[in-house]
Order: C-alpha cells, then structure tokens, then sequence
C-alpha cells in the first residue's frame, strides 16, 4: 500500500493521476497508476498480478516481471510500504 | 525552512522507472505553469536564532502578518489554480496559534500538507491535533546529532532534546518524518551520526543541505563556511549511505555551490515552477527575492489574484526564461540546465541581480569568491551572529574563535 506521505491523486487541473510525496510529485503512467490502485494494503502481489493478467489477457509471468519490477522500484524509493496487521 | 525546498528540484524521478516527471514533459508554456507546490511562510517568529537562516534580513513583524481567514483564501485560492502541494514553514509555523485550522481547511481543499518546523513548540497534543487535521509529513531540523554544538547553532537551550521528543511523537502518530539538517564548517563531522540518528528516529527521508549563503548566512560566512576537504568528504558519506541504506532513508543531499563548477538551477529557474508567500502575503520568486533591492512584490492584499501576479508581475518576469541573460549565460550552452543560477546570489555577490551568478566557473568573478570561500573556511571565526529581530546579535562568548 502506499504509505501515508505518498498520496495518490487525480489532478483536475492537469487531467493526470499524480503521486504526492514531500517535495515531490510523480506523474505515474497509466499502468503504473493501475497497478498503485490495486495496492490497498489487502491484496497480495500474486493477487494483483492473476488480476491484471486477467484484464489484459497477458502471460502471467510476463505481467508478474514488470509488477514486481516496479513495486520493488517504488518500494526502493519509499512511495510503497507494507500494511500493517492493525491497519484495518 | 528547507533550502532543498527550493534550490534542488521539487520534481525528481528516474526517467526509466516509469514513473515521469510532470513538468518535463511540458512545452514552455506548461513550464510557466501553476507550481505544483508552495512553500507558505506563516510568521517570522522563531524562537531560534539559527545564525544561517533562510528568512529575510529584515524580518516581519507578527502585527503585519495575514489573518488566519486571509490565508484560508489563499490556500483554497492556490488549490483551485491548480497547486498540488503546501509546505507550512516560517519563521516557526507553529508560532501560529491557527496552524491546525490551517491545516485543516488545506486538507479539505485538496492540499498536500507538509510541516516545516523547529519542532521546539510542539507537545504531543498538539502534534496529534495537526495529524487529525490531514497533515501529511512533518520535516524537524536538527542543528547538529548532539545537544552541545545544536543548541549552540539554535541559540536555544534544551532545543536538540525537544526535537528528538517531537520526532518520537512524529513517529508514534505513524505521521512519516524528514529530518533536516543545515550542514556547516562546524558541524559538519557530525554527518555520519546525524544520518545514523535519522535511521535511529525511523526518518523516512534525510535533507542533508549545505548552507546558501545570503541574508543571515552571507553574515555569518566565515562562521559557516566549510573547506573544500570537509565538502569532498561529505559527498563520500552521503553517496555510501545513500547505497548502503537504500528502501531504509532517502537522502537527499544539497551541495555548497561556492565549490562548484556550475551553479544550482535555483528555485528550479526563477519563475519557472516556485513560488512562496511571505508572512504578510507577498509573493516571491524564492524566500530570499527580496535581498535584491528595486524589485516589488504584489501582496495577495492587492487586488490582483495569486495567478495573476504569477503569470504578469514584474518581479516574476524580470529573471523568467533565458531572455534577461547578460554573457557568459546567453551563448552559453547550459543556459536552459541552470538559468544562470541564483538571482539573490549574483545580487549579493556582485550588486546587480542580473548578472551570472559567481558560483559559475564561467562568471568572471568565480576565482574571487573560491578564494574567498577557501580563506574564510581555514580562518578561524567562529562566533555566530544570531538571527532575531534586531537586525542580529554576535554571540556573547567568544570562546569559540581559535
């Protein structure tokens, strides 16, 4: 899920989803605002990638590359934490 | 205040990450765009007196400063012309009795929050207030990793002990934390335990920011000013901890530009994606503009609005673009990288504002202020001039010059 600093967000102004963290702002591409989406803190990476393979009709390995590519990038980068037991 | 606030990019991503700067997309015109965020200086009450702080010479006076409903304007103002984010800073923010009703109604509006403060007022009720008001961040300086020399840079006893308290409740409200430190000649062989004391308070991110050298600090350079030696060695620790502490602390790390080959892309280019309000509502370029003497700044008290004053005020196209430049910076390759560098810096440093700013190895005046800076660095002035609202005070021992 994404943590508390980092804000994911629709920008009227601009017409694009936005991540908002302490001095930054993020302009994620659409596949990237999809994937962040489905972080809610409730489903498993696995989860996340049987749901995209689903939707795109993509190869399950393929969609889970990329998945875990990037969730480890923005992780690295601290825009994704874990969620926590009391976190309901 | 932050300097990485505004002298490094607000915008920053790995182009390869699929994660792409907003901006850098953008043609000229979007670069004219709304900022994405503004930095709101509520007050220059402090009770610190940092002798390097980033607030005008001539401070404001708390009778001048906007109503808490003139801000509450302001702020849904900025949320409607399109600014993403609003860093509260000061002087001390949370001097302002109404910063949780500040808070508040920038959350309601749509605001990113983020608190920039000394953290020496707070109590853990109050902090807890701010948390259930929306706020999103909170960023504490820290003078030094011990009570002896940060007390002694805050000019204020007890105030390293409060901020470790306050970044405790920080974290125990689950509100994430950026610690700040102001690295200088005198403290900076503390970096290693003040980036171990980030990780220790479970920061998620580490400003290590060397000081700018304008208002306050440019009196108190040769206090501050650190040698060439402390700076290359500072870059080897931050790069190691950097690497070493990867997903743990995010360090982001500003360099003395008296050291540079080319100066900093101040405020991201003036007038280009930052603009702040001072405590009694002008709006500036960046939080040092008004050390440059004839230009002015509308107030959000005119009747102009805040967009308005951005896109069509003098002071904010004077500098704008490329088209000011005087040589070296019009032929000049790298002129769109760093526009020229820092406008205060080239008024401070050479009395015209539109010259290219020294820190520039092209500037015919860079080989004066390295020199400057080395001598100064290996002098041996160390008493502080401490910031208030008397135009400064030299510290009262002077036990500290060798």
């Amino acid at each position: 899920m994404l943590p508390r600093h980092a804000k994911l967000k629709f920008d009227e102004t601009r017409q694009r989803w936005v991540i908002l963290a302490p001095e930054r702002v993020l302009a994620p591409d659409d596949i990237a605002v999809e994937i962040l989406q489905l972080c809610d803190g409730q489903r498993g990476v696995a989860q996340i990638v049987d749901q995209l393979a689903a939707k795109y009709a993509a190869p399950r390995d393929a969609i889970g590359t990329d998945v875990i590519a990037m969730l480890q990038d923005l992780a690295d980068k601290g825009f994704l934490t874990e969620a926590r037991e009391k976190d309901t | 205040m932050s300097p990485t606030l505004t002298d490094a990019t607000p915008l920053a991503a790995d182009p390869n990450d699929g994660l792409n700067v907003l901006e850098s997309r953008g043609s000229t015109a979007e670069t004219f765009g709304i900022p994405l965020a503004v930095l709101a200086e509520l007050t220059h009450r402090c009770p610190l007196q940092c002798p390097y702080c980033s607030n005008p010479v001539e401070l404001e006076r708390a009778s001048g400063e906007l109503s808490t409903e003139e801000w509450k304007k302001v702020l849904s103002e900025l949320a409607e012309i399109g600014v993403l984010q609003i860093h509260f800073s000061g002087g001390e923010p949370t001097a302002r009795k109404d910063l949780v009703e500040l808070v508040r109604h920038a959350t309601e509006v749509g605001l990113y929050t983020n608190l920039i403060t000394s953290a020496v007022l707070l109590t853990k009720d109050k902090l807890a207030a701010l948390a259930d008001a929306g706020l999103c961040h909170v960023q504490i300086s820290f003078q030094g990793s011990e009570a002896d020399i940060a007390d002694r840079v805050a000019g204020f006893r007890n105030a390293h002990a409060q901020k470790i308290k306050a970044a405790g409740w920080a974290r125990e409200l689950d509100l994430p934390l950026t610690v700040n430190a102001v690295m200088h000649r005198q403290n900076l062989h503390q970096l290693p335990d003040i980036i171990q004391m980030a990780v220790d308070l479970d920061a998620d991110r580490l400003e290590v920011a060397n000081v700018q050298y304008y208002g306050w600090a440019l009196k108190n350079r040769a206090a501050l000013m650190p040698t060439l030696e402390q700076i290359e060695e500072t870059s080897h620790i931050v790069e190691d901890a950097q690497v070493r502490l990867k997903g743990i602390l995010t360090i982001d790390y500003v360099v003395p530009d008296y050291y540079a080959l080319r100066p900093k892309k101040c405020m991201g280019g003036w007038g280009r994606q930052f603009f702040n309000i001072s405590p009694t509502g002008k709006i500036l370029p960046c939080h040092a503009a008004e050390t440059i003497t004839g230009l002015d700044f509308e107030s959000v008290r005119s009747n102009h609005s805040i967009a308005w004053i951005w896109q069509n005020s003098d002071a904010f196209n004077r500098y704008r673009g490329t088209g000011w430049m005087p040589e070296p910076c019009r032929s000049c390759e790298f002129k769109e990288v760093d526009f020229g560098g820092c406008r205060c810096q080239a008024f401070a440093l050479t009395g015209d504002a539109g010259n290219t700013d020294p820190a520039c190895t092209l500037s015919p005046m860079h080989e004066q202020i390295f020199k400057t800076a080395e001598t100064e660095a290996s002098g041996d002035v160390n008493r502080f001039i401490y910031r208030n609202f008397n135009g400064g005070t030299p510290e009262a021992d002077a036990q500290h010059d060798a």
